[in-house]
C-alpha cells in the first residue's frame, strides 16, 4: 500500500483538491477502533474478524454480531478493491469545503472482505467517469502525523 | 374492536394544530418552545377539549423541555416519553401516545415536534468543528471517524450512496426522482400553507444544481421553521371531540440490527442497502392493521429525499422491489388519479420540513374529508418516519 506523505513525512502545503482538507479530518478512537487506525497509519489494511466464529465486521465494534464474542483478530487483506456506491459532491455544507469541489466519495469493498466497506475518496479519474463496480486500490492518505485515511484510485491496466 | 393486536382501533386521533411554516430562521424571535405551544393550542382548539386536559407527551427526535413546557402551561403531566432516534419516529410519536393511552397511562396524549433552524442546519449534522449548544451536529465520534475523513457531513451525501446503488442495481433514473419532486410540487402549488407554490417542470429539475449526484436541489426537502401537534385520546372518548375520530389501526417503529444507523454505518446487507430501511416494521404494521397496501387510499411518505419516496413504495409493498422507478413514472403516486396519491400535502419537499409531522396533519385531513387535495372517499392512510437510523415508524390511520 503506498502512502502520499511527501518527503520528510510533510503533509502536503495547500489544499488537494479531491481530498478534504486535512485540518477538517477528525479522528477519535477506542480500544476496539485504535489498532485498525494504527495499522492503517503503518500501511497495512486489515479488516477484523470474530476470534470465535471468524464473522467480520466493519467498523470494528465491540461484539461479533453473530455469536456477541468479543475475541477479535485481524486478518490482512490486499489493499484492492471496487467501488459499492458513491456520490459527487457539488455542493459545500460548510464554507472549507468549498475549495476542493467536486469531492467524490466512495464506498470501496476490498476483494478479499466483501461486505467490509471503507469509505474515502476518489482521486486520479474525472467525477464524471467514476462507476460503481470500478476497481480501485486502496491506498493510505497520511493526513498528519500516525493519521492515514483511505483514498481510492483508479487500478491501472496490469494492476489488477 | 375486534380480537387482534391490543393497539388496534383502541385510540384516535382527535386535534391537528400547526403554526404557519417559515423558511429556514425566518420564525425568530418566537422560540420553538413558544411555537410549539401555539400548535398545541390549536390542536386544543380543533378538538374540542380545554389544554389542562393533556396529561401526556409522545416525542421524538430529541423532543423539547417538557419540565419547562409544563410549568409554562400549567400542564399536570402523567406521561413523557419519547422515541430514541431522529426523525424516524415521526409517526411513532403517535403509537407512542396510543400505547400510553391503552396502558392506562394518560388519556390526551400530545405528538409535538417543534424546529427552528437558525443558528444549525440538519444539512450540516455531521460537519465536524461545532460543539455549540443545542447545534444539531454532532462532535466527532468513533463510528463517524470511518465516514467523515471523506467529506461525508450531511444526509444528502449519505442518502446519495443508498440512491446510486437503487440505480445501478434497479435502473433507476433520474427523470424517476424527478416525478417525486415534480408529482409533489403539484400538489404543494394548491395548498395555501406550503412554503413551495411555483410548479415544477422537468426542464428546471434537470437543470438544477447537483447537490450530491445524483440528487440535485429539487431532490433534497426544504428546512423550516415551524410547530405541529397532534391529540391522541381513548377511542371511546374520541367520539365525544369535535371532530370525527380519526382511528389508530396500526404504528410500529423499530428496524433490522443490519440496518442498525443506517446512513451513519453505511455497511447494511446489500439485500436492504439500496432500501429505506422500512421493511420490517412495514410488515409489523400490516399484520396489526390487518390492512394491506391495496387498502390505502393515501400514503404520507416521509420525504427528505425524493429517492427515498420510491425505496418506502417498494418497502410496504405498493410496489416490487426494484420496481419504484417505473411505478411513479407511470402516474401512480399522482393527485388525485393514481392508485396511490403520494404526499398530497406537498411533503417536506415543497410544503415544510416539519420532521414528518406534517405528514400526520396531512391524514387527518384526508380521512376527515377536509384535505385541501382531496382523495375523494379516503378511508385508510399511510403515515411513515424517517428513513434513517432505527428507530423507522409509520402510522395506518383509518375513518
Amino acid at each position: 500500500m503506498s502512502g502520499t506523505a511527501g518527503p520528510g513525512g510533510a503533509a502536503p502545503a495547500g489544499p488537494e483538491p479531491g481530498v478534504l482538507p486535512g485540518e477538517l479530518v477528525h479522528v477519535v478512537t477506542d480500544r476496539w477502533t485504535a489498532p485498525w487506525w494504527e495499522a492503517f497509519a503503518a500501511g497495512r489494511l486489515v479488516v477484523p474478524a470474530c476470534g470465535a466464529c471468524g464473522t467480520r465486521r466493519f467498523p470494528p465494534t465491540p461484539f461479533c454480531p453473530t455469536c456477541r464474542s468479543q475475541e477479535l483478530r485481524w486478518e490482512p487483506v490486499v489493499p484492492r478493491g471496487r467501488i459499492y456506491s458513491f456520490t459527487v459532491i457539488r455542493h459545500a455544507v460548510i464554507p472549507p469545503v468549498a475549495e476542493v469541489l467536486p469531492l467524490v466519495v466512495a464506498l470501496v469493498e476490498p476483494d478479499e472482505a466483501p461486505g467490509c466497506r471503507l469509505v474515502g475518496n476518489v482521486v486520479g479519474v474525472a467525477p464524471e467517469a467514476v462507476a460503481v463496480d470500478m476497481r480501485v486500490v486502496i491506498e493510505a492518505r497520511r493526513v498528519r502525523d500516525g493519521v492515514a485515511v483511505p483514498r481510492f484510485r483508479p487500478a491501472g491496466p496490469g494492476v489488477l | 374492536m375486534s380480537g387482534g393486536h391490543p393497539l388496534r382501533d383502541r385510540t384516535a386521533i382527535v386535534g391537528i394544530g400547526a403554526t404557519r411554516y417559515w423558511r429556514r430562521g425566518e420564525s425568530r424571535p418566537r422560540t420553538p418552545m413558544e411555537l410549539a405551544a401555539e400548535a398545541l393550542l390549536l390542536a386544543c382548539g380543533d378538538a374540542g377539549v380545554g389544554v389542562e386536559e393533556v396529561d401526556g407527551f409522545a416525542l421524538y427526535s430529541m423532543g423539547f423541555d417538557v419540565s419547562l413546557f409544563a410549568q409554562w402551561l400549567n400542564l399536570d403531566v402523567r406521561f413523557s416519553a419519547m422515541l430514541t432516534g431522529g426523525g424516524g419516529g415521526a409517526a411513532g410519536s403517535v403509537g407512542l401516545a396510543a400505547a400510553a393511552i391503552v396502558s392506562g397511562q394518560a388519556d390526551l396524549v400530545a405528538s409535538i415536534m417543534t424546529l427552528q433552524q437558525a443558528t444549525s442546519r440538519f444539512g450540516a449534522a455531521f460537519a465536524p468543528g461545532d460543539r455549540d449548544p443545542g447545534a444539531y451536529r454532532a462532535p466527532t465520534s468513533v463510528e463517524s471517524s470511518f465516514l467523515q475523513p471523506a467529506g461525508l457531513m450531511s444526509p444528502a451525501q449519505m442518502f446519495a450512496l443508498l440512491t446510486r446503488r437503487h440505480m445501478h442495481r434497479y435502473g433507476t433514473r433520474r427523470e424517476h426522482f424527478a416525478e417525486v419532486a415534480i408529482s409533489t410540487r403539484a400538489n404543494a402549488v394548491r395548498r395555501p400553507s406550503a412554503l413551495m407554490r411555483e410548479p415544477l417542470t422537468l426542464e428546471a429539475y434537470l437543470e438544477a444544481r447537483m447537490i450530491a449526484e445524483p440528487l440535485c436541489l429539487y431532490d433534497c426537502c426544504l428546512e423550516s421553521d415551524g410547530a405541529v401537534a397532534v391529540l391522541t385520546t381513548s377511542a371511546a372518548r374520541a367520539r365525544d371531540c369535535a371532530r370525527p375520530p380519526v382511528y389508530v389501526a396500526a404504528s410500529a417503529h423499530g428496524g433490522a440490527g443490519r440496518w442498525g444507523p443506517g446512513i451513519t454505518w453505511l455497511g447494511m446487507p446489500d439485500e436492504i442497502f439500496a432500501s429505506s430501511g422500512h421493511r420490517p416494521v412495514a410488515e409489523a404494521a400490516w399484520r396489526m392493521s390487518g390492512l394491506g397496501p391495496a387498502d390505502v387510499d393515501v400514503a404520507l411518505l416521509y420525504d427528505h429525499f425524493s429517492p427515498l419516496v420510491i425505496m418506502q413504495l417498494e418497502d410496504y409493498g405498493f410496489c416490487p422491489v426494484g420496481e419504484g422507478g417505473p411505478f411513479v413514472a407511470d402516474g401512480n403516486i399522482r393527485w388525485p388519479d393514481g392508485r396511490i396519491p403520494v404526499n398530497t400535502h406537498g411533503g417536506n419537499l415543497s410544503e415544510a420540513y416539519i420532521i414528518g409531522m406534517t405528514h400526520v396533519v396531512e391524514a387527518v385531513e384526508q380521512l376527515r374529508g377536509t384535505a385541501t387535495n382531496q382523495v375523494p372517499g379516503a378511508e385508510v392512510a399511510l403515515v411513515t418516519g424517517g428513513p434513517a437510523g432505527i428507530p423507522v415508524s409509520n402510522l395506518v390511520l383509518h375513518r
